[in-house]
């Protein structure tokens, strides 16, 4: 266990070796078996330290590692005026909480890892060790942000896996519908993060310290702050907003779809499992925080379950086999974040757990059928391919069934603790919730439907059974011409085919003791929502019967969804279309997503733009304009100096010049060369002397 | 009773006339022995008042003036001899060279 | 009495030749008149005593000038006469009524101011020798001694000068 540290680090070197040296030398299967190996070894030294913790009784399951110091100490102080250090260590914590999402990170990173070796041999050389070079950058940073033991560690991982969430998105650069994403991601997590590191400084302004524990004790003294917003529900507030950006939630839920430009296997990691359940994680590390501070707690449950609502209403229209998964994950992180609301931590924990394992699932089997169809993403375009991709189709049924709370698969455990505690807490959050998981089903066996069952209405191969066709330039990955969906190689089915283990087995961790399990994952997590034994977080109230009646409910409700899913999609595909023609005007509203990327581009980016232009326009008139009329100042001045000079001085010099030579021309002419007057000259003065002397003397 | 103002009277006439041809004529001889004449004017003032105070500087002086006259005399005419070389003319007013 | 008539004679006939002198057109004329004037002169001088200076005058004036001047006029004998051309601008008559005018208000000074010289207190000079020309001689080769010898050097020097003027180029 004291080897923690060396869970991110493994990853991490990968990456390393990876991004040097890889992508100048390494073929793909050397690129792919690195990462493999970098992750598989973490999966191994994350189970011995999952055992070992198992070992400790359940009150000291705690271990910290301090691996260096980052910030050694900096003078400050906090709020109340006393004197507080900001001193921040290398610090990395296992504890219940962050052991069930390391072994998340890593189990479901190690069998993507594996996946994405077939998945990417397409790719140039170059370009796959690039691919797995992020991979494994995106799991070191993960996997920091899982285990730092205090809120700067985390951040960093936080960052750090909103930059290769970018990196992985924007991955086919050359596509600019990809750039584009990357770029949107990045920016709406960065408006999220803005609030995250405005919450940052609160608490330490608060509580004079950065660490978890310290700050959960400090908080725990504290007085709970209902029915006013206090300085916890400040800071838990702005937590929640940086929440919103990572985990996509209304109102930063818009690139989670756009997203899907990256390769699959990126979106079933990151954008499924790991990346976006750090909002949820954050506010599981933070639990005491936000048990102090209701009104934000209200706030998020209804955040969540109206994101939860909103999303899945989407979801029911969306062609792009992807893009439904993509709102059915924003969906589903609605659900968790609707289970923080209502206090109910460890469900939204053991929720995202399941959710990890089914969603990856699906993902991946979507990544399987695109590539079997050579790059078609539509699903309309697909269709009967159950008896081409036999492992595929079972194994993206029981992943379908999974998220439509099918018992005794692992979301039906989650998703109805779930249900049953926003029953409890809020009446209308439970029916908001019930109707999203009624559309859940639904659109999940649309899914399912149109994939893989009814009539085949994709392109033509050549050996067509159905008749010789045109190809229509589809060209499987390179191989000349298509030869038609067929199974994906072992090393992607296998991987599907864990998974779907995983998404059968997963929730029996979590039977509730309404069935008469233990509820096992509640007890193991319960103690890294509390501090030092007091349980804050609030059980469940109700009786056993209710849990039972709203158990059976809700299997109802997802067993409706399917049938009507295959009302429309399978007995009778034409009333389908009947249906988006006479609801047109509602479809159009949900396939375009209700207009949020329209209204924010119209508003936000438009408004950013036009400011931004308006001081160019600024610049451009007022300051250079004063430059410039600066510059047209001094230029006038001087022409007005050299005119001046040309008028003024010059017309004086040149004057004089001309009235000398004036007076020259009249006065030489006494010059006349006859001696004569000369002589007569001084006889003028000779008179001029004497007539002097005669009149004067 | 002859005073030596009537001897300055006839100096002074003698020196009028002799500047009234220095003025008038054209011929540059005639304008030379205008300036003889002027010059024998000065001599007559100098030996009249000389006489009247029985002092000898003055016919000295008059000596000096007749062998300066005479030096003068034959450097002009030399000169005028070259000038008439080149010019052909003793016209003194076609000697304006010296014009601006 | 006989001094007075000598003296007003001698002064018509001086002031007459010379206006015959500036007012002959033939050059030749005029140099006649000239030496009638230089004569006319050297008796006045004898009538004033001065009898070593008229003969001077009469050697030099009469004999060495006029016969220069007379050589000159034949010299110069030009084909046309010398008053075909008349220069603009040469105002001769105002230069004559300058010289009248000059004439006479010098003789209303010499007439009313009473110039009259200084009693003789420079008294006369005695000189050891008696008889003018000896006396003028006496004072020459003595007081004078050095302006003689520049007045022969200059002589020396004019004549030089003439003959390099008046040479022919060769």
């Amino acid at each position: 266990m004291q080897y923690i540290w060396a869970i991110p680090l493994l990853p991490g070197l990968g990456a390393l070796v990876n991004g040097l040296v890889g992508v100048r030398v390494f073929s793909r299967r050397t690129a792919g078996l690195v990462a493999c190996t970098a992750m598989g070894a973490a999966l191994a030294l994350s189970l011995v330290a999952f055992w070992q913790l198992l070992g400790l009784p359940a009150e000291m399951r705690s271990y910290d590692v301090v691996v260096a110091q980052w910030i050694p100490s900096i003078a400050s102080a906090t709020s109340d005026g006393a004197r507080a250090a900001l001193q921040v260590p290398w610090g990395f914590r296992l504890d219940p909480l962050s052991a069930m999402m390391l072994l998340v990170v890593t189990g479901i990173g190690t069998l993507i890892h594996v996946y994405s070796t077939a998945y990417m041999h397409d790719e140039p050389r170059g370009g796959v060790a690039r691919f797995f070079c992020y991979l494994n950058l995106f799991c070191f940073f993960m996997l920091l942000l899982v285990l730092g033991s205090n809120v700067l560690v985390m951040f960093v991982g936080w960052e750090g896996v909103g930059l290769c969430s970018y990196l992985l998105i924007g991955y086919w650069y050359e596509k600019p519908s990809a750039g584009d994403a990357g770029k949107k991601a990045f920016i709406t997590n960065r408006i999220g993060d803005w609030g995250f590191i405005l919450g940052i400084f609160l608490l330490f302004w608060t509580f004079g310290t950065l660490d978890f524990v310290s700050i959960q004790r400090a908080a725990s003294a504290m007085p709970i702050e209902t029915g006013h917003f206090g300085v916890l529900s400040v800071i838990a507030l702005l937590l929640f907003v940086g929440a919103t950006g990572k985990s996509a939630q209304i109102p930063l839920f818009v690139w989670l779809p756009d997203a899907m430009e990256g390769p699959t296997p990126v979106s079933a990691l990151i954008h499924a499992a790991t990346m976006v359940t750090a909002g949820v994680y954050m506010l599981g590390r933070n639990a005491v925080l936000f048990s102090h501070a209701p009104m934000v707690l209200q706030i998020v449950a209804v955040v969540g379950v109206l994101t939860a609502f909103l999303a899945a209403t989407i979801g029911l229209v969306q062609n792009d086999i992807k893009r439904v998964l993509a709102y059915s994950t924003v969906s589903q992180l609605g659900y968790m974040f609707t289970a923080v609301g209502v206090g109910a931590f460890s469900a939204g924990a053991f929720h995202l757990m399941t959710h990890a394992f089914f969603k990856a699932l699906l993902f991946l089997g979507s990544g399987s059928v695109i590539h079997a169809m050579a790059g078609e993403q539509d699903m309309r375009r697909m269709g009967a391919l159950k008896r081409h991709l036999p492992v595929t189709f079972a194994t993206m049924t029981i992943g379908a069934l999974a998220i439509a709370g099918i018992p005794p698969l692992a979301g039906f455990f989650s998703k109805d603790e779930i249900l049953f505690r926003a029953f409890e807490a809020n009446k209308f959050i439970w029916v908001l919730a019930v109707l999203t998981a009624f559309m859940t089903a639904f659109y999940m066996f649309r899914l399912v439907a149109l994939t893989f069952l009814g009539a085949y209405r994709g392109p033509a191969w050549q050996g067509d059974a159905h008749g010789d066709r045109a190809v229509a330039g589809v060209d499987a990955h390179g191989h000349g011409a298509w030869h038609g969906p067929h199974e994906s190689p072992r090393a992607m089915t296998l991987p599907l085919q864990l998974l779907a283990a995983g998404a059968v087995l997963a929730g029996f961790v979590g039977i509730p003791a309404a069935l008469g399990g233990g509820n096992a994952i509640e007890h193991f997590l319960a103690p890294s929502f509390a501090v030092a034994g007091v349980h804050e977080t609030a059980g469940p109230t109700g009786s056993p019967g209710v849990e039972l009646g709203l158990m059976l409910f809700s299997v109802l409700v997802a067993a409706a969804g399917i049938g009507l899913a295959w009302k429309l999609y399978v007995a009778d595909p034409e009333m389908s279309e009947r249906l988006a023609t006479r609801f047109a005007s509602a479809h159009r509203l949900l396939s375009r997503k209700y207009y949020v990327d329209e209204f924010y581009n119209a508003t936000f980016i438009s408004g950013t733009m036009a400011s931004g232009r308006a001081l160019w326009t600024f610049d451009r008139r007022v300051v250079d304009g004063f430059v410039n009329g600066a510059s047209w100042v001094t230029m006038f001045g001087s022409w007005l100096s050299g005119l001046t000079d040309r008028a003024v001085v010059d017309g004086l010099v040149n004057g004089i010049g001309n009235r000398l030579q004036q007076a020259s021309y009249t006065i030489r002419r006494l010059q006349t060369g006859l001696v004569q007057n000369y002589a007569m000259l001084m006889l003028f003065g000779v008179f001029a002397f004497v007539s002097l002397y005669l009149f004067v003397r | 009773m002859i005073t030596p103002t009537h001897y300055l009277l006839l100096s002074m006439a003698l020196f009028t006339i002799g500047l009234a041809g220095v003025m008038t004529r054209r011929n540059i001889i005639i304008v030379f022995m205008s300036i003889e004449l002027m010059l024998n004017a000065v001599n007559i003032n100098l030996v009249a008042y000389s006489a009247q105070v029985q002092n000898l500087v003055g016919q000295v002086f008059a000596i000096f003036v007749i062998a300066v006259a005479a030096a003068e005399a034959a450097v002009g005419l030399g000169i005028l001899l070259a000038f008439y070389r080149n010019k052909e003319t003793v016209n003194i007013d076609e000697m304006n060279l010296m014009k601006w | 009495m006989a001094e007075a008539i000598a003296f007003y004679v001698l002064a018509a006939c001086i002031l007459g030749f010379a206006v015959l002198v500036v007012t002959a057109k033939n050059p030749v004329h005029s140099v006649v008149f000239l030496v009638l004037d230089f004569l006319c002169v050297a008796a006045l001088y004898v009538t004033l005593g001065a009898e070593f200076v008229a003969a001077i005058q009469v050697l030099v004036y009469a004999g060495g000038i006029v016969v220069l001047y007379l050589f000159v006029v034949m010299l110069v004998n030009v084909k046309r006469p010398p008053e075909a051309f008349r220069a603009g601008g040469r105002h001769a008559t105002l230069g004559l009524a300058l010289a009248g005018a000059v004439l006479v208000e010098a003789a209303a000074i010499a007439v009313w101011s009473r110039l009259s010289p200084a009693a003789p207190a420079s008294a006369a000079q005695t000189l050891p020798v008696s008889g003018n020309t000896e006396q003028v001689g006496w004072l020459l080769y003595t007081s004078y001694l050095v302006p003689f010898e520049v007045a022969s050097m200059l002589l020396l020097v004019a004549m030089v000068g003439a003959i390099v003027l008046a040479r022919k180029e060769s």
